[in-house]
């Protein structure tokens, strides 16, 4: 048995149980919503007069993003431990990892659907201008990989805690911590401080979400915004197996 | 099949298994007593690869669960305390995503959950999701996972709990019938379990093995082993008494009930004592009284198993 078909039955099994219960419909209906009213009322789709959506239907996402993914993310974990289906999982004839990956996959596959069901704003905008879809499209997948990286953290809480609750809570925090390092409100904060702590700014700038899901929103695909993304994904990951790992032998 | 071989855990300061070792072959079925907190889940975490003991080791099938657990848990099927399942799925989806985990596919694995699935009696809840189980179902559907992929090691962490005694027989058969061909490591604190299923059983008390043998040598553990009870009608205790302490190899001898009616003695055989001839002798000693009923006791387990796992207090318990 191969590591990447064990992965692909996990990814099964997990997607299947977000549709079995009312989780998924919920979520993407709220994700839809929430993205319809901000694109069209408070974002100013058509006041804007531009044939764009980086300043009025990606601007939200890091937002969005902050309390849906966790809520995608938290049961990942921290379900398994309180139900006892952990026992099994860990106990099959896998590696850890293949059981973290597919979970991860299975929960991103599922963010990556809801975003594809925004598809109506990219066919409006189309309706009424002529916008660059290369753009576009790098926005999408910008957003994509920045919804992995929340939820790659979400993982961590999630395997941290058998209450989903707080795994809920402290992956908003964690990721409240990855947008305000990019907040200009935040950073303006730190250089009144003194020039010498430039350096400062730009290690904490650089942790942020928003500064590196800039460059996609311009249509950007800078190799280094996607290493980040990509690395965070990774690192966490990693962390949650060690958390895993800890668990079991404590 | 299986070997533990001085596996220790400790949980901080605790001591939850301490040394324990014991070897399984195919066809054996070993039961597993113990008090609650014994010892026995943490053990069957260790060698089910759950848990890495803090020291000692685990080998299944030849393979080292620490070095190379993906061959040790290829072979090994694993009904954790509890049985717990995935309560989004039906029935039969639980069963597929264990048989694609055991690396079935197609028909292989169709057969395989058609299997499981008769011999745990699910045809009924086949689609039925599983919180919607009673507590019987949902055991019997996480027994099923565990013996899905037909495998050479069981571990059965209290199979039989929270089922009715319907259930309880058809598990027990069930264990029975694969224990020829399995090599089988069962917990539970039902004692008559152990008489109907086990070739051997191991009682672990505080994280320490304190009897290993088959049930017939652990009930020989017991002090009423070869003890005789006797029943006679018109004479009196101390009649009796005096009568059987000459006899060879009666130790102490127990006034059960005294009355008008009769008196019952019950004399206990001394260690290592003449089992078969003491209820003879007896016999013998007590000729010529109205004699109503003489028997020889075998061992009780659950004596045992509280002589031994309360050494200080079981005797006074039982007087």
């Amino acid at each position: 048995m191969n590591a990447w078909g064990n992965v692909q039955t996990i990814t099964k099994r997990e997607l299947g149980a977000y549709f079995s219960s009312p989780v998924a419909y919920v979520f993407i209906v709220i994700f839809l919503l929430l993205n319809g009213f901000f694109t069209f009322m408070v974002g100013g789709f058509f006041e804007r007069g531009e044939a764009a959506l980086a300043g009025s239907f990606f601007l939200w996402h890091p937002w969005f993003y902050l309390f849906l993914v966790p809520a995608v993310g938290m049961r990942l974990w921290a379900d398994e431990r309180r139900v006892g289906t952990l026992e099994l999982l860990l106990t099959l004839p896998i590696a850890p990892w293949e059981a973290i990956v597919g979970k991860f996959i299975a929960s991103w596959l599922f963010l990556g659907l809801a975003l594809v069901l925004t598809f109506p704003v990219v066919f409006t905008v189309n309706y009424l201008g002529s916008p660059d879809n290369g753009v576009i499209l790098a926005a999408y997948v910008g957003s994509w990989l920045m919804a992995g990286a929340y939820l790659a953290v979400s993982c961590i809480t999630s395997a941290l805690t058998r209450s989903q609750v707080v795994s809920f809570i402290i992956s908003v925090v964690a990721c409240l911590f990855l947008i305000l390092a990019g907040f200009p409100p935040v950073i303006n904060l730190l250089p009144n401080l003194s020039p010498h702590w430039q350096w400062l700014v730009e290690v904490v700038t650089s942790f942020s979400v928003i500064t590196h899901f800039e460059g996609f929103q311009k249509g950007v695909l800078d190799s280094r915004d996607i290493l980040f993304f990509l690395s965070v994904i990774v690192f966490s990951l990693f962390t949650t197996s060690v958390i895993l790992r800890t668990h079991r032998t404590t | 099949m299986i070997k533990a071989a001085n596996l220790t855990k400790t949980f901080g300061t605790k001591r939850a298994v301490d040394g324990v070792s014991f070897t399984v072959e195919r066809g054996e079925v070993l039961g597993f007593l113990g008090p609650n907190g014994a010892g026995k889940s943490t053990t069957m975490r260790m060698i089910t690869g759950f848990i890495p003991p803090t020291s000692g080791t685990v080998t299944v099938g030849g393979f080292d669960m620490l070095e190379k657990p993906i061959p040790a848990k290829q072979l090994i099927g694993y009904l954790p305390e509890n049985a717990p399942a995935y309560t989004d799925m039906t029935v039969y989806g639980f069963l597929d995503f264990a048989a694609a985990m055991r690396g079935l596919r197609g028909d292989a694995k169709k057969s395989a959950i058609q299997r499981a699935v008769s011999l745990c009696f699910l045809q009924s809840v086949l689609h039925q999701n599983v919180d919607t189980l009673s507590k019987g179902y949902r055991h019997r559907t996480c027994f099923a996972q565990s013996i899905i992929h037909d495998p050479e090691v069981l571990i059965l962490d209290e199979p039989t709990d929270g089922l009715d005694p319907n259930q309880k027989h058809e598990i027990r058969q069930l264990i029975r019938q694969m224990g020829g061909k399995k090599a089988i490591i069962f917990s539970t604190h039902i004692l008559e379990e152990v008489d109907a299923v086990c070739t051997r059983a191991i009682i672990i008390d505080r994280g320490v093995i304190v009897a290993n043998g088959t049930p017939q040598e652990l009930r020989q553990k017991s002090e009423f082993a070869g003890a005789v009870t006797l029943r006679l009608k018109g004479v009196s205790a101390g009649e009796v008494s005096a009568r059987l302490q000459p006899v060879p190899g009666v130790g102490k001898i127990v006034v059960l009930e005294s009355g008008p009616g009769g008196v019952t003695v019950r004399a206990f055989a001394k260690p290592g004592g003449v089992n078969g001839a003491l209820a003879a002798a007896i016999g013998e000693a007590v000729k010529g009284w109205p004699l109503e009923q003489l028997r020889t006791e075998e061992g009780r387990l659950d004596e045992v198993f509280r002589s031994i796992t309360l050494p200080d207090t079981g005797k006074e318990a039982k007087l």
